[in-house]
Protein backbone atom coordinates (compact mmCIF):
# COMPACT_ATOMS: atom_id res chain seq x y z
CA UNK A 1 0.00 0.00 0.00
CA UNK A 2 2.77 1.89 0.42
CA UNK A 3 4.32 1.82 -2.56
CA UNK A 4 0.89 3.42 -4.02
CA UNK A 5 0.75 6.13 -1.98
CA UNK A 6 4.64 7.08 -2.96
CA UNK A 7 3.60 6.31 -6.60
CA UNK A 8 0.50 8.52 -6.13
CA UNK A 9 2.36 11.52 -4.69
CA UNK A 10 4.77 11.59 -7.02
CA UNK A 11 1.98 11.92 -10.03
CA UNK A 12 0.45 14.37 -8.01
CA UNK A 13 3.65 16.20 -7.55
CA UNK A 14 4.21 15.84 -11.65
CA UNK A 15 0.68 17.81 -12.07
CA UNK A 16 1.43 20.25 -10.16
CA UNK A 17 4.62 21.06 -11.18
CA UNK A 18 3.62 20.73 -15.34
CA UNK A 19 0.81 22.87 -14.20
CA UNK A 20 -1.69 20.10 -15.29
CA UNK A 21 -3.61 20.85 -12.29
CA UNK A 22 -3.37 24.96 -12.83
CA UNK A 23 -4.66 24.64 -16.08
CA UNK A 24 -7.69 22.12 -15.43
CA UNK A 25 -8.81 24.60 -13.42
CA UNK A 26 -8.73 27.68 -14.56
CA UNK A 27 -10.47 26.05 -17.46
CA UNK A 28 -12.94 24.85 -15.40
CA UNK A 29 -13.49 27.66 -13.95
CA UNK A 30 -13.98 30.17 -16.60
CA UNK A 31 -16.30 27.54 -18.59
CA UNK A 32 -18.28 27.55 -15.35
CA UNK A 33 -18.70 30.73 -14.52
CA UNK A 34 -19.09 31.67 -18.12
CA UNK A 35 -21.97 29.33 -18.01
CA UNK A 36 -23.33 30.26 -14.71
CA UNK A 37 -24.17 33.87 -15.80
CA UNK A 38 -25.12 33.05 -19.32
CA UNK A 39 -26.94 30.09 -18.03
CA UNK A 40 -28.61 31.92 -14.78
CA UNK A 41 -31.33 34.22 -16.50
CA UNK A 42 -34.34 31.98 -16.49
CA UNK A 43 -34.32 31.26 -12.70
CA UNK A 44 -37.15 33.85 -12.72
CA UNK A 45 -39.80 32.05 -14.62
CA UNK A 46 -39.40 28.37 -13.88
CA UNK A 47 -38.50 29.13 -9.95
CA UNK A 48 -36.04 27.03 -9.42
CA UNK A 49 -32.57 28.16 -7.82
CA UNK A 50 -30.10 29.58 -9.65
CA UNK A 51 -27.54 26.81 -8.90
CA UNK A 52 -29.87 24.10 -9.37
CA UNK A 53 -29.80 26.01 -13.20
CA UNK A 54 -25.79 26.18 -13.15
CA UNK A 55 -25.61 22.10 -12.31
CA UNK A 56 -27.65 21.66 -15.42
CA UNK A 57 -25.42 23.84 -18.07
CA UNK A 58 -22.43 22.73 -16.31
CA UNK A 59 -23.06 19.03 -16.29
CA UNK A 60 -23.56 19.34 -20.37
CA UNK A 61 -20.05 21.19 -20.05
CA UNK A 62 -18.37 18.23 -17.70
CA UNK A 63 -19.91 15.52 -20.46
CA UNK A 64 -17.52 17.28 -22.80
CA UNK A 65 -15.30 18.45 -20.94
CA UNK A 66 -14.39 15.47 -18.05
CA UNK A 67 -13.55 12.50 -20.34
CA UNK A 68 -11.25 14.77 -22.17
CA UNK A 69 -9.22 15.99 -19.61
CA UNK A 70 -9.35 12.68 -18.09
CA UNK A 71 -8.25 10.92 -21.19
CA UNK A 72 -5.00 13.32 -21.76
CA UNK A 73 -4.23 12.64 -18.24
CA UNK A 74 -3.97 9.07 -18.83
CA UNK A 75 -3.44 8.08 -22.58
CA UNK A 76 0.06 7.86 -21.90
CA UNK A 77 0.52 6.85 -18.43
CA UNK A 78 1.95 3.14 -19.28
CA UNK A 79 3.16 3.03 -22.76
CA UNK A 80 4.52 6.75 -22.78
CA UNK A 81 6.55 6.01 -19.31
CA UNK A 82 7.72 2.78 -21.32
CA UNK A 83 8.89 4.68 -24.26
CA UNK A 84 10.95 7.23 -22.27
CA UNK A 85 12.45 4.26 -19.99
CA UNK A 86 11.44 4.94 -16.90
CA UNK A 87 8.83 2.54 -16.31
CA UNK A 88 11.31 -0.44 -16.45
CA UNK A 89 13.72 1.37 -13.63
CA UNK A 90 10.57 2.15 -11.20
CA UNK A 91 9.48 -1.78 -12.03
CA UNK A 92 13.14 -3.15 -10.88
CA UNK A 93 11.74 -1.85 -7.65
CA UNK A 94 10.14 -4.05 -4.96
CA UNK A 95 6.93 -2.68 -6.41
CA UNK A 96 3.87 -5.03 -8.01
CA UNK A 97 2.32 -3.90 -11.05
CA UNK A 98 -0.96 -3.25 -9.58
CA UNK A 99 0.31 -0.50 -7.63
CA UNK A 100 1.96 1.20 -10.31
CA UNK A 101 -1.42 1.61 -11.83
CA UNK A 102 -2.93 2.03 -8.49
CA UNK A 103 -0.30 5.09 -7.61
CA UNK A 104 -0.87 6.48 -11.44
CA UNK A 105 -4.72 5.99 -10.35
CA UNK A 106 -4.54 7.72 -7.01
CA UNK A 107 -2.65 10.44 -8.28
CA UNK A 108 -4.42 11.47 -11.32
CA UNK A 109 -7.63 11.32 -9.76
CA UNK A 110 -6.36 13.53 -7.24
CA UNK A 111 -5.33 15.86 -9.62
CA UNK A 112 -8.64 16.08 -11.01
CA UNK A 113 -10.42 16.45 -8.18
CA UNK A 114 -8.64 19.25 -6.71
CA UNK A 115 -9.17 21.05 -9.80
CA UNK A 116 -13.10 20.34 -10.38
CA UNK A 117 -13.61 21.06 -6.66
CA UNK A 118 -11.49 24.05 -6.70
CA UNK A 119 -12.60 25.43 -10.27
CA UNK A 120 -16.67 24.26 -10.20
CA UNK A 121 -16.46 25.06 -6.45
CA UNK A 122 -15.34 29.05 -7.15
CA UNK A 123 -18.13 28.99 -9.59
CA UNK A 124 -20.50 27.82 -7.44
CA UNK A 125 -19.97 29.93 -4.66
CA UNK A 126 -19.85 32.92 -7.14
CA UNK A 127 -23.48 32.00 -8.28
CA UNK A 128 -24.77 31.31 -4.74
CA UNK A 129 -23.54 34.74 -3.41
CA UNK A 130 -24.83 36.96 -6.10
CA UNK A 131 -28.21 35.39 -7.13
CA UNK A 132 -29.17 35.56 -3.23
CA UNK A 133 -30.69 32.21 -2.97
CA UNK A 134 -28.90 29.32 -0.91
CA UNK A 135 -30.98 26.51 -2.37
CA UNK A 136 -29.61 23.98 -4.87
CA UNK A 137 -26.38 23.00 -2.85
CA UNK A 138 -26.98 18.88 -2.85
CA UNK A 139 -27.27 19.03 -6.48
CA UNK A 140 -24.12 20.83 -7.10
CA UNK A 141 -22.02 18.75 -4.59
CA UNK A 142 -23.60 15.78 -6.31
CA UNK A 143 -22.04 17.31 -9.81
CA UNK A 144 -18.71 17.71 -7.93
CA UNK A 145 -18.49 14.10 -6.93
CA UNK A 146 -20.41 12.44 -9.86
CA UNK A 147 -18.09 14.73 -11.59
CA UNK A 148 -14.98 13.00 -10.01
CA UNK A 149 -16.31 9.91 -11.10
CA UNK A 150 -16.74 10.59 -14.85
CA UNK A 151 -13.35 11.92 -14.64
CA UNK A 152 -11.93 8.73 -12.88
CA UNK A 153 -14.03 6.20 -15.56
CA UNK A 154 -11.80 7.87 -18.57
CA UNK A 155 -8.62 7.68 -16.74
CA UNK A 156 -9.40 4.49 -15.96
CA UNK A 157 -10.31 3.54 -19.83
CA UNK A 158 -6.95 5.86 -20.77
CA UNK A 159 -4.83 2.96 -18.82
CA UNK A 160 -6.57 0.28 -20.51
CA UNK A 161 -5.58 1.66 -23.61
CA UNK A 162 -2.00 2.83 -22.34
CA UNK A 163 -1.62 -0.61 -21.06
CA UNK A 164 -2.41 -2.75 -24.48
CA UNK A 165 -0.80 -0.75 -27.17
CA UNK A 166 3.18 -0.41 -27.84
CA UNK A 167 3.43 3.86 -29.05
CA UNK A 168 1.87 7.09 -27.73
CA UNK A 169 1.08 8.23 -30.95
CA UNK A 170 -1.48 4.74 -31.13
CA UNK A 171 -2.58 5.55 -28.01
CA UNK A 172 -3.07 9.24 -28.43
CA UNK A 173 -5.21 8.18 -31.47
CA UNK A 174 -7.50 5.80 -29.51
CA UNK A 175 -8.29 8.35 -26.79
CA UNK A 176 -9.71 10.46 -29.64
CA UNK A 177 -11.71 7.69 -31.38
CA UNK A 178 -12.96 6.45 -27.08
CA UNK A 179 -13.63 10.19 -26.34
CA UNK A 180 -15.96 10.90 -29.78
CA UNK A 181 -17.08 7.13 -29.23
CA UNK A 182 -18.21 8.05 -26.21
CA UNK A 183 -19.59 11.49 -25.48
CA UNK A 184 -20.94 12.31 -29.67
CA UNK A 185 -21.17 8.91 -31.50
CA UNK A 186 -22.99 6.57 -28.97
CA UNK A 187 -26.15 8.52 -28.25
CA UNK A 188 -26.17 9.58 -31.77
CA UNK A 189 -26.17 6.06 -32.44
CA UNK A 190 -28.66 5.29 -29.74
CA UNK A 191 -30.75 7.69 -31.13
CA UNK A 192 -30.78 6.24 -34.65
CA UNK A 193 -31.86 3.10 -33.38
CA UNK A 194 -34.56 4.46 -31.19
CA UNK A 195 -35.67 6.23 -34.40
CA UNK A 196 -35.71 3.26 -37.02
CA UNK A 197 -36.84 0.88 -34.44
CA UNK A 198 -39.97 3.19 -33.44
CA UNK A 199 -40.45 1.41 -30.27
CA UNK A 200 -41.41 -1.67 -31.37
CA UNK A 201 -38.20 -4.24 -30.19
CA UNK A 202 -36.54 -1.77 -27.54
CA UNK A 203 -38.79 -0.57 -24.68
CA UNK A 204 -38.11 2.05 -22.47
CA UNK A 205 -35.98 -0.19 -20.10
CA UNK A 206 -33.84 -1.11 -22.47
CA UNK A 207 -33.12 2.05 -23.21
CA UNK A 208 -32.28 2.97 -19.71
CA UNK A 209 -30.28 -0.01 -19.38
CA UNK A 210 -28.24 0.78 -22.93
CA UNK A 211 -27.78 4.24 -21.37
CA UNK A 212 -25.70 2.44 -18.59
CA UNK A 213 -23.37 1.05 -21.16
CA UNK A 214 -21.86 4.60 -21.59
CA UNK A 215 -20.42 6.32 -18.55
CA UNK A 216 -20.93 9.62 -19.76
CA UNK A 217 -24.55 8.86 -20.15
CA UNK A 218 -25.01 7.26 -16.78
CA UNK A 219 -23.50 10.89 -15.72
CA UNK A 220 -25.78 12.70 -17.51
CA UNK A 221 -28.97 11.23 -16.24
CA UNK A 222 -27.53 11.25 -12.23
CA UNK A 223 -26.75 14.94 -12.85
CA UNK A 224 -30.55 16.01 -14.78
CA UNK A 225 -32.41 13.38 -12.79
CA UNK A 226 -31.59 13.29 -9.59
CA UNK A 227 -33.27 16.67 -7.60
CA UNK A 228 -36.50 17.76 -8.76
CA UNK A 229 -34.69 21.56 -9.31
CA UNK A 230 -32.69 19.99 -12.41
CA UNK A 231 -35.32 17.70 -13.40
CA UNK A 232 -37.53 20.57 -14.24
CA UNK A 233 -34.96 22.85 -15.66
CA UNK A 234 -33.20 19.95 -17.66
CA UNK A 235 -36.82 18.76 -19.32
CA UNK A 236 -36.33 15.54 -17.76
CA UNK A 237 -39.83 16.53 -15.79
CA UNK A 238 -42.27 14.42 -17.49
CA UNK A 239 -40.08 11.96 -18.02
CA UNK A 240 -38.58 11.29 -14.38
CA UNK A 241 -41.60 8.83 -13.07
CA UNK A 242 -40.93 5.38 -15.18
CA UNK A 243 -38.48 6.56 -17.22
CA UNK A 244 -35.42 7.38 -15.39
CA UNK A 245 -33.48 4.83 -13.16
CA UNK A 246 -33.27 5.54 -9.40
CA UNK A 247 -29.61 7.83 -9.03
CA UNK A 248 -27.80 4.64 -6.89
CA UNK A 249 -28.09 2.71 -10.04
CA UNK A 250 -26.47 5.28 -11.77
CA UNK A 251 -24.20 6.24 -9.40
CA UNK A 252 -23.56 2.36 -8.99
CA UNK A 253 -22.96 1.75 -13.16
CA UNK A 254 -20.38 5.37 -13.10
CA UNK A 255 -18.42 2.83 -10.10
CA UNK A 256 -18.40 0.02 -12.26
CA UNK A 257 -17.29 2.08 -15.09
CA UNK A 258 -14.05 2.97 -12.64
CA UNK A 259 -13.71 -0.63 -11.17
CA UNK A 260 -14.11 -2.32 -14.11
CA UNK A 261 -11.18 -0.89 -16.62
CA UNK A 262 -9.19 -0.43 -13.65
CA UNK A 263 -8.90 -3.92 -13.10
CA UNK A 264 -8.82 -4.35 -16.54
CA UNK A 265 -5.58 -2.37 -17.26
CA UNK A 266 -3.96 -4.03 -13.95
CA UNK A 267 -4.63 -6.92 -15.74
CA UNK A 268 -3.24 -6.04 -19.08
CA UNK A 269 -0.16 -4.38 -17.25
CA UNK A 270 0.67 -7.49 -15.46
CA UNK A 271 1.05 -9.63 -18.55
CA UNK A 272 2.79 -7.00 -20.62
CA UNK A 273 6.72 -7.34 -21.26
CA UNK A 274 8.74 -4.30 -20.72
CA UNK B 1 28.81 -25.89 -4.51
CA UNK B 2 29.86 -22.72 -5.31
CA UNK B 3 27.02 -20.13 -4.07
CA UNK B 4 25.13 -18.96 -7.34
CA UNK B 5 23.22 -15.67 -7.11
CA UNK B 6 22.05 -15.47 -10.42
CA UNK B 7 21.71 -18.80 -12.84
CA UNK B 8 20.35 -18.93 -16.16
CA UNK B 9 19.84 -22.62 -18.10
CA UNK B 10 19.33 -22.98 -21.80
CA UNK B 11 17.51 -19.41 -21.58
CA UNK B 12 15.63 -18.51 -25.47
CA UNK B 13 13.98 -15.41 -26.27
CA UNK B 14 12.59 -14.79 -29.38
CA UNK B 15 10.35 -11.19 -30.40
CA UNK B 16 8.22 -12.33 -33.13
CA UNK B 17 10.17 -13.97 -35.79
CA UNK B 18 13.99 -11.57 -33.87
CA UNK B 19 15.68 -14.08 -31.98
CA UNK B 20 17.32 -12.32 -29.23
CA UNK B 21 18.84 -15.20 -27.01
CA UNK B 22 19.53 -18.64 -28.00
CA UNK B 23 20.16 -21.38 -25.42
CA UNK B 24 21.71 -19.05 -22.91
CA UNK B 25 23.90 -20.43 -20.08
CA UNK B 26 25.62 -18.22 -17.25
CA UNK B 27 25.74 -18.24 -13.35
CA UNK B 28 27.37 -16.02 -11.57
CA UNK B 29 28.65 -15.80 -7.65
CA UNK B 30 28.75 -13.69 -4.76
CA UNK B 31 31.72 -10.66 -4.65
CA UNK B 32 31.93 -11.42 -8.64
CA UNK B 33 31.89 -8.33 -10.93
CA UNK B 34 31.40 -9.63 -14.73
CA UNK B 35 31.56 -7.86 -18.02
CA UNK B 36 28.54 -8.49 -20.56
CA UNK B 37 29.91 -7.35 -24.09
CA UNK B 38 27.58 -7.52 -27.31
CA UNK B 39 27.42 -5.03 -30.05
CA UNK B 40 23.44 -3.47 -30.35
CA UNK B 41 21.20 -5.89 -30.57
CA UNK B 42 23.35 -9.07 -29.33
CA UNK B 43 21.19 -9.39 -26.47
CA UNK B 44 22.66 -7.76 -23.09
CA UNK B 45 19.66 -5.70 -22.41
CA UNK B 46 17.32 -8.94 -23.03
CA UNK B 47 19.47 -10.92 -20.64
CA UNK B 48 19.24 -7.86 -18.21
CA UNK B 49 15.30 -7.51 -18.30
CA UNK B 50 14.91 -11.26 -17.76
CA UNK B 51 17.05 -10.96 -14.77
CA UNK B 52 15.28 -8.63 -13.69
CA UNK B 53 11.99 -10.27 -14.48
CA UNK B 54 10.31 -7.12 -16.73
CA UNK B 55 10.33 -10.01 -19.44
CA UNK B 56 10.12 -14.02 -19.42
CA UNK B 57 12.45 -16.49 -20.89
CA UNK B 58 10.26 -18.35 -23.76
CA UNK B 59 11.91 -21.33 -22.41
CA UNK B 60 14.89 -22.01 -20.16
CA UNK B 61 14.86 -21.24 -16.36
CA UNK B 62 16.06 -17.53 -14.68
CA UNK B 63 16.83 -17.78 -11.14
CA UNK B 64 18.19 -14.73 -9.29
CA UNK B 65 18.77 -14.98 -5.47
CA UNK B 66 17.05 -18.26 -5.78
CA UNK B 67 14.03 -16.73 -6.83
CA UNK B 68 12.28 -16.38 -10.27
CA UNK B 69 12.64 -12.26 -10.63
CA UNK B 70 9.27 -12.15 -13.25
CA UNK B 71 7.39 -14.85 -10.34
CA UNK B 72 5.48 -13.42 -7.27
CA UNK B 73 8.15 -13.60 -5.15
CA UNK B 74 10.67 -11.82 -7.12
CA UNK B 75 9.16 -8.57 -5.99
CA UNK B 76 11.06 -9.62 -2.73
CA UNK B 77 14.07 -10.02 -4.36
CA UNK B 78 13.92 -6.23 -5.79
CA UNK B 79 14.44 -4.95 -2.56
CA UNK B 80 18.33 -6.08 -2.76
CA UNK B 81 18.37 -5.41 -6.75
CA UNK B 82 20.04 -2.35 -8.00
CA UNK B 83 19.93 -1.68 -12.16
CA UNK B 84 20.91 1.27 -14.08
CA UNK B 85 19.56 1.20 -17.53
CA UNK B 86 20.61 1.99 -20.84
CA UNK B 87 19.76 5.40 -21.90
CA UNK B 88 19.46 6.54 -18.39
CA UNK B 89 15.53 7.25 -18.01
CA UNK B 90 14.27 9.60 -15.17
CA UNK B 91 11.69 12.33 -14.38
CA UNK B 92 12.41 15.55 -16.12
CA UNK B 93 9.80 17.55 -13.95
CA UNK B 94 11.75 16.33 -10.57
CA UNK B 95 14.85 17.70 -9.09
CA UNK B 96 18.01 15.52 -8.28
CA UNK B 97 17.11 15.50 -4.91
CA UNK B 98 12.95 14.24 -5.42
CA UNK B 99 14.28 11.54 -7.88
CA UNK B 100 16.51 10.07 -5.21
CA UNK B 101 13.88 10.54 -2.32
CA UNK B 102 11.65 8.66 -4.67
CA UNK B 103 13.58 6.04 -5.27
CA UNK B 104 14.70 5.37 -2.09
CA UNK B 105 10.98 5.58 -0.92
CA UNK B 106 10.38 2.72 -2.77
CA UNK B 107 13.34 0.76 -1.36
CA UNK B 108 12.13 2.01 2.09
CA UNK B 109 15.35 3.54 2.57
CA UNK B 110 16.36 6.83 5.19
CA UNK B 111 16.62 10.26 3.28
CA UNK B 112 19.83 11.11 4.86
CA UNK B 113 21.04 7.54 3.53
CA UNK B 114 20.30 8.32 0.03
CA UNK B 115 21.45 12.02 0.08
CA UNK B 116 24.96 10.75 0.85
CA UNK B 117 25.01 8.84 -2.28
CA UNK B 118 23.73 12.31 -4.31
CA UNK B 119 27.90 13.31 -2.94
CA UNK B 120 29.31 9.11 -3.63
CA UNK B 121 28.62 10.34 -7.37
CA UNK B 122 29.86 14.07 -7.19
CA UNK B 123 26.94 15.38 -8.10
CA UNK B 124 26.96 18.90 -7.74
CA UNK B 125 25.39 20.22 -4.86
CA UNK B 126 23.95 23.54 -6.45
CA UNK B 127 22.55 21.08 -9.44
CA UNK B 128 20.64 18.86 -7.20
CA UNK B 129 17.86 21.59 -6.94
CA UNK B 130 17.17 21.46 -10.19
CA UNK B 131 15.05 19.56 -12.06
CA UNK B 132 16.70 16.64 -13.95
CA UNK B 133 15.23 18.28 -17.37
CA UNK B 134 18.14 21.06 -17.13
CA UNK B 135 20.74 17.84 -16.43
CA UNK B 136 23.94 17.19 -19.01
CA UNK B 137 24.50 13.62 -19.90
CA UNK B 138 26.91 13.35 -17.22
CA UNK B 139 25.74 14.46 -14.49
CA UNK B 140 21.85 12.52 -15.24
CA UNK B 141 24.58 9.49 -15.42
CA UNK B 142 25.87 10.21 -11.97
CA UNK B 143 21.92 10.51 -10.51
CA UNK B 144 21.02 7.35 -11.84
CA UNK B 145 24.26 5.55 -10.67
CA UNK B 146 23.15 6.91 -7.27
CA UNK B 147 19.77 5.24 -7.19
CA UNK B 148 21.39 2.06 -8.69
CA UNK B 149 23.35 1.73 -5.48
CA UNK B 150 20.08 2.55 -2.93
CA UNK B 151 19.93 0.29 -0.12
CA UNK B 152 23.87 -1.60 -0.50
CA UNK B 153 22.61 -3.87 -3.44
CA UNK B 154 23.55 -7.81 -3.31
CA UNK B 155 22.63 -8.02 -7.13
CA UNK B 156 23.41 -4.53 -9.27
CA UNK B 157 22.61 -4.83 -13.30
CA UNK B 158 24.48 -2.29 -14.96
CA UNK B 159 23.54 -1.45 -18.38
CA UNK B 160 26.19 0.40 -20.40
CA UNK B 161 26.98 1.80 -16.83
CA UNK B 162 29.81 4.30 -17.52
CA UNK B 163 28.82 5.90 -21.31
CA UNK B 164 29.16 9.50 -20.82
CA UNK B 165 31.03 9.78 -17.50
CA UNK B 166 34.59 11.65 -17.81
CA UNK B 167 37.77 9.42 -16.85
CA UNK B 168 37.49 11.06 -13.48
CA UNK B 169 34.15 9.90 -12.61
CA UNK B 170 34.91 6.49 -14.16
CA UNK B 171 37.43 5.66 -11.84
CA UNK B 172 35.44 6.56 -8.50
CA UNK B 173 32.91 5.00 -9.97
CA UNK B 174 35.14 1.42 -10.51
CA UNK B 175 36.06 2.44 -6.96
CA UNK B 176 32.14 2.25 -5.45
CA UNK B 177 32.04 -0.93 -6.79
CA UNK B 178 34.75 -2.30 -6.09
CA UNK B 179 33.56 -2.05 -2.49
CA UNK B 180 30.41 -3.17 -3.34
CA UNK B 181 31.83 -6.59 -4.59
CA UNK B 182 34.04 -6.79 -1.60
CA UNK B 183 30.44 -6.56 0.15
CA UNK B 184 29.63 -9.98 -1.56
CA UNK B 185 27.55 -8.37 -4.26
CA UNK B 186 27.54 -9.52 -7.83
CA UNK B 187 28.07 -7.46 -10.27
CA UNK B 188 27.01 -7.53 -14.08
CA UNK B 189 28.37 -4.30 -16.75
CA UNK B 190 27.48 -4.43 -20.16
CA UNK B 191 28.78 -2.33 -22.46
CA UNK B 192 29.52 -2.83 -26.36
CA UNK B 193 33.33 -1.85 -25.79
CA UNK B 194 35.96 -4.59 -24.23
CA UNK B 195 38.15 -2.23 -23.71
CA UNK B 196 35.97 -0.23 -21.38
CA UNK B 197 35.76 -3.13 -19.10
CA UNK B 198 39.49 -4.20 -18.71
CA UNK B 199 40.69 -4.33 -15.00
CA UNK B 200 36.88 -3.85 -14.04
CA UNK B 201 35.81 -6.91 -14.10
CA UNK B 202 36.78 -10.33 -13.07
CA UNK B 203 35.50 -12.20 -16.02
CA UNK B 204 34.05 -11.63 -19.66
CA UNK B 205 30.91 -12.82 -21.16
CA UNK B 206 30.70 -12.08 -24.98
CA UNK B 207 27.44 -11.98 -26.59
CA UNK B 208 26.53 -11.79 -30.70
CA UNK B 209 23.38 -12.65 -32.23
CA UNK B 210 21.57 -14.16 -29.08
CA UNK B 211 24.06 -16.38 -28.37
CA UNK B 212 27.23 -16.78 -26.00
CA UNK B 213 30.01 -16.59 -27.82
CA UNK B 214 32.66 -16.53 -24.99
CA UNK B 215 33.21 -16.79 -20.82
CA UNK B 216 36.16 -16.02 -19.27
CA UNK B 217 38.96 -13.74 -17.70
CA UNK B 218 40.97 -11.61 -20.25
CA UNK B 219 43.44 -14.22 -21.00
CA UNK B 220 40.70 -16.87 -21.89
CA UNK B 221 39.48 -14.43 -24.49
CA UNK B 222 42.49 -14.02 -25.97
CA UNK B 223 43.48 -17.64 -26.47
CA UNK B 224 40.29 -18.49 -27.38
CA UNK B 225 40.16 -15.55 -29.79
CA UNK B 226 43.57 -17.10 -31.52
CA UNK B 227 45.07 -13.70 -32.13
CA UNK B 228 49.02 -13.61 -31.16
CA UNK B 229 51.05 -10.57 -29.67
CA UNK B 230 53.29 -8.88 -32.85
CA UNK B 231 56.64 -8.54 -31.34
CA UNK B 232 58.98 -5.58 -32.82
CA UNK B 233 62.58 -4.71 -32.09
CA UNK B 234 65.20 -2.47 -33.34
CA UNK B 235 68.31 -3.30 -33.27
CA UNK B 236 71.68 -1.37 -33.68
CA UNK B 237 73.50 -1.04 -37.21
CA UNK B 238 76.45 -3.94 -35.86
CA UNK B 239 73.75 -6.28 -34.67
CA UNK B 240 74.77 -9.21 -36.69
CA UNK B 241 73.62 -12.39 -37.45
CA UNK B 242 70.05 -11.04 -37.84
CA UNK B 243 68.00 -13.95 -35.81
CA UNK B 244 65.57 -16.27 -38.05
CA UNK B 245 62.22 -16.01 -37.92
CA UNK B 246 61.64 -12.49 -37.97
CA UNK B 247 60.76 -10.17 -40.63
CA UNK B 248 61.51 -6.41 -41.70
CA UNK B 249 59.05 -4.11 -41.21
CA UNK B 250 58.59 -0.04 -41.74
CA UNK B 251 61.27 2.11 -40.22
CA UNK B 252 64.15 -0.51 -40.16
CA UNK B 253 62.57 -2.28 -37.20
CA UNK B 254 61.90 -5.99 -37.43
CA UNK B 255 59.00 -7.89 -36.13
CA UNK B 256 57.44 -11.59 -35.23
CA UNK B 257 53.89 -12.72 -34.57
CA UNK B 258 54.10 -15.81 -31.86
CA UNK B 259 51.88 -17.06 -29.28
CA UNK B 260 51.62 -15.65 -25.63
CA UNK B 261 54.07 -18.10 -24.04
CA UNK B 262 56.72 -18.37 -26.78
CA UNK B 263 57.58 -14.67 -26.00
CA UNK B 264 59.78 -15.13 -23.28
CA UNK B 265 62.04 -17.48 -25.59
CA UNK B 266 61.98 -15.27 -28.47
CA UNK B 267 63.73 -12.26 -26.52
CA UNK B 268 66.28 -14.18 -24.67
CA UNK B 269 67.39 -15.76 -27.91
CA UNK B 270 67.97 -12.43 -29.80
CA UNK B 271 71.46 -11.12 -30.14
CA UNK B 272 73.40 -8.12 -28.40
CA UNK B 273 72.37 -4.98 -29.82
CA UNK B 274 68.70 -4.74 -29.63
CA UNK B 275 67.83 -1.03 -28.80
CA UNK B 276 64.28 -1.39 -28.67
CA UNK B 277 61.43 -4.12 -27.97
CA UNK B 278 57.59 -3.67 -27.94
CA UNK B 279 54.83 -6.33 -27.52
CA UNK B 280 51.85 -4.91 -29.23
CA UNK B 281 49.24 -7.73 -28.06
CA UNK B 282 45.34 -7.29 -29.43
CA UNK B 283 43.47 -5.00 -28.38
CA UNK B 284 40.37 -6.17 -26.32
CA UNK B 285 38.38 -4.47 -29.28
CA UNK B 286 40.42 -6.23 -32.45
CA UNK B 287 40.00 -10.09 -29.55
CA UNK B 288 36.05 -9.01 -29.79
CA UNK B 289 36.00 -8.38 -33.68
CA UNK B 290 37.16 -12.25 -34.06
CA UNK B 291 34.58 -13.48 -31.95
CA UNK B 292 32.35 -11.62 -34.42
CA UNK B 293 33.88 -12.78 -37.66
CA UNK B 294 33.75 -16.65 -36.65
CA UNK B 295 30.61 -17.05 -34.75
CA UNK B 296 30.10 -20.90 -35.03
CA UNK B 297 33.41 -21.28 -33.53
CA UNK B 298 33.74 -19.35 -30.90
CA UNK B 299 30.25 -20.19 -29.90
CA UNK B 300 31.19 -23.71 -30.10
CA UNK B 301 34.40 -23.32 -27.96
CA UNK B 302 33.04 -20.81 -25.69
CA UNK B 303 30.34 -23.19 -24.73
CA UNK B 304 32.27 -26.04 -24.08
Amino acid sequence: MKAVLIIANKEFRDGLRNRWVLAITILLAVFALTLAFLGAAPTGTVRTTALAVTVVSLSSLSIFLLPLIALLLSFDAIVGEMERGTLGLMLAYPVARWQVVAGKFLGHVSILTLATVAGYGVAGMVVATTSGGAGGWGAFLLLIASSVLLGAAFIAIGYVLSASVSDRATAAGLAIGVWLGFVLIYDMALLGVLVADRGRILGSAAVNWLLLFNPADAYRMLNLGATPGARLFSGMAGLAGDLLLPPAAMAGALALWVAIPLGAAMLLFQRREI
Amino acid sequence: MTPRSIILEQVCKSFGRQIALQNVDLAFAPGECVGLVGHNGAGKSTLIKLMLGLSRPDSGRVSVLGEDPAGRAGARTRWVVGYLAENVALYPALTGVETIEFYARLKGIRRADALTLLSRVGLAAEARLRTVRTYSKGMRQRLALAQAMLGAPRVLLLDEPTSGLDPGLRQSFYEILHELREGGATILLSSHQLTELEGAVDRVIVMAHGRKMADGDMLHLRRLAGVAPLLRIRLDQAARPLPAGWHSAAGGSLELTCAEEEIAGRLRALPDGVVSVEILRPSLDDIYATFLRQPETAAREGGG
